[in-house]
């Protein structure tokens, strides 16, 4: 720690990102702007996720860093080892015991509880951006609740291809007030926001821009009356723990075609697999 | 006329620098009724519609506007949300340039919907539904809906427009030159087919044009502007058989016998 203030970043940018966390969470799913700093770290790898935990983080947290659902790849690797060593905090990959947890596009599987933070990584906070070139225009949009565009986007894909084609980053209105971009998890990981006990933290540190989901607040995902929203996932079971009901990533295993489904959250998979060990 | 009017500008001024785009200008416009505004580019025709559309304030003067419930209320003391409301459903703007409007890389059935959508219709079925009515109503195949605007003909694009503006049913449409940069015979057909909306339907129009012709065929009423002044204005057949200010009969007898 030596060089080093708590959590790497000094006491007055976090208090800077406390007070923008905290406007956050007083108007859900509202990007609050703010003074996004350099991180050792690329931009795109987790910048603004990493401030948000530096700010929100105490002492005696536990922290659980996912990377894609994984514990063990090298941006949750890092990103565990940083704090490690700025803040001297306990990280654990054990989802259950874990107070904060740093994500990149996934939400775990068990469900989370209340005195949690889920803290998300997030490129482009803002979905009308791909549809709407002016940020001026956008924020106006946003202020007036304006969100007819989102549904023409939405009624373009099913005209193409007869469903909503958008797998990830999924838009989703919350408290029927503001429309959000939950990050670039699957749409599968979308029902899991709404209503979720756990404080969800989301900070994009290139656009500079925070925002909350507050625990047990209600959050839609968009969809048409006849086209309701729904979930996908490989019609597979996972191959190491026989989970037929969890998000699967489908790995390749040699140059003859074969393939096999495991659990994307390894946390999940480990602890599915250690429980069938011990009942045999 | 004792009838209440549908939107009233009274003594509208508007200078850009030492230019006067809008001098003293006043003008009525009742439900039903189609208004055009002709003269010469730079009298100041497109500036009279962005200030009564509340696209654009005026230094002085105001507009009012009759809602549908009979109240009046000032378009440019209204809320922007408000007035960008208006906007999205009891008025419609119809642009020389249809891809200033139109999205052009959305489908044409994306277009038309986009209004529907902005005002909270949230069923696909019949979105789809209304669209392809209202391509067949303004006279684009029914198989063309999927298509995107950039494979459209300049005419179709401007019927595509139309299509899209007036699927909310709005009572009052601006049109700036819907006919401008048309060759003549989908001039002729645009035009047809904007009379017979604008009758079948009852909307009310305030229409600009530097085309006599179109605002003899269109037109109920007709406005001259000279230099941000309207020198004379009435009904259409009386100012273009009868013009009585200098201006307006240099206007009429300069149009080009075919």
């Amino acid at each position: 720690m030596n060089g080093y203030n708590f959590a790497y970043l000094d006491e007055q940018t976090k208090r800077m990102i406390r007070r923008a966390l905290l406007k956050a969470v007083a108007i859900p799913g509202h990007q609050i702007p703010f003074g996004s700093r350099e991180m050792p770290l690329p931009y795109g790898w987790g910048t603004g996720g990493i401030q948000v935990t530096a700010a929100v983080l105490g002492p005696d947290d536990v922290l659980k860093v996912i990377d894609q659902g994984a514990d063990d790849t090298t941006n949750a690797v890092s990103i565990r080892r940083f704090f490690a060593r700025t803040a001297g905090v306990a990280t654990k990959t054990h989802t259950s015991v874990a107070t904060i947890i740093q994500t990149r596009h996934r939400i775990p599987e068990q469900a989370l509880t209340e005195g949690q933070i889920l803290v998300y990584q997030v490129p482009m906070p803002d979905p009308l951006a791909k549809l709407e070139p002016s940020r001026a225009e956008t924020t106006r949009m946003h202020g007036l609740a304006e969100y007819g565009l989102m549904h023409v986007k939405l009624y373009e894909d099913i005209t193409r291809f007869g469903h909503v084609s958008i797998s990830y980053d999924y838009p989703v209105m919350v408290n029927d007030r503001y429309l959000m971009s939950p990050s670039p998890i699957p749409a599968y990981d979308n029902p899991k926001l709404s209503r979720n006990p756990a404080l969800q933290l989301f900070g994009a540190g290139r656009e500079k821009r925070i925002y909350a989901i507050p625990p047990h607040t209600e959050v839609r995902s968009l969809d048409f009356d006849d086209h309701p929203f729904r979930t996908t996932r490989a019609p597979h079971a996972c191959d190491l723990c026989g989970d037929d009901a969890s998000y699967l990533d489908e790995v390749v295993t040699d140059n003859q075609g074969g393939r096999m489904f495991v659990c994307s959250d390894t946390d999940h998979c480990a602890s599915r697999q250690a429980l069938k060990e011990a009942a045999e | 006329m004792s009838d209440p009017t549908l939107l009233s500008a009274r003594g509208l001024n508007l200078r850009f620098g030492a230019v006067p785009a809008l001098v003293d200008v006043d003008a009525d416009l009742w439900p039903g009724e189609v208004l055009a505004i002709v003269g010469e580019s730079g009298s100041g025709k497109t500036t009279l519609l962005n200030v009564l559309s509340g696209r654009m304030a005026p230094q002085s003067g105001v507009v009012w506007y009759r809602e549908p419930a009979g109240g009046l209320v000032d378009v440019h003391a209204m809320p922007a949300p408000a007035l960008r409301a208006l906007h999205r459903s009891d008025w419609g703007f119809v642009h020389q340039n249809p891809r200033d409007s139109l999205r052009m890389g959305v489908s044409a059935g994306g277009n038309v919907g986009e209004r529907l959508m902005a005002q909270g219709s949230r069923h696909y079925g019949s979105i789809r539904e209304s669209a392809i009515a209202w391509l067949s109503e303004v006279e684009i195949d029914a198989s063309r809906v999927d298509d995107l605007p950039r494979t459209f003909s300049g005419g179709m694009l401007q019927r595509l427009q139309i299509a899209r503006t007036l699927v909310t049913h709005p009572r009052l449409v601006f049109m700036d030159e819907p006919t401008g940069g048309l060759d003549v015979s989908v001039q002729a057909r645009l035009l047809d087919l904007i009379r017979g909306l604008v009758a079948r339907l009852g909307i009310a129009a305030v229409l600009v044009t530097h085309d006599l012709a179109v605002a003899r065929l269109l037109a109920h009423r007709v406005m001259v502007m000279q230099q941000g002044c309207v020198v004379e204005s009435g009904l259409t057949d009386q100012v273009l058989d009868d013009p009585q200010h200098p201006y307006t009969q240099l206007l009429v007898s300069s149009v080009l016998a075919a």
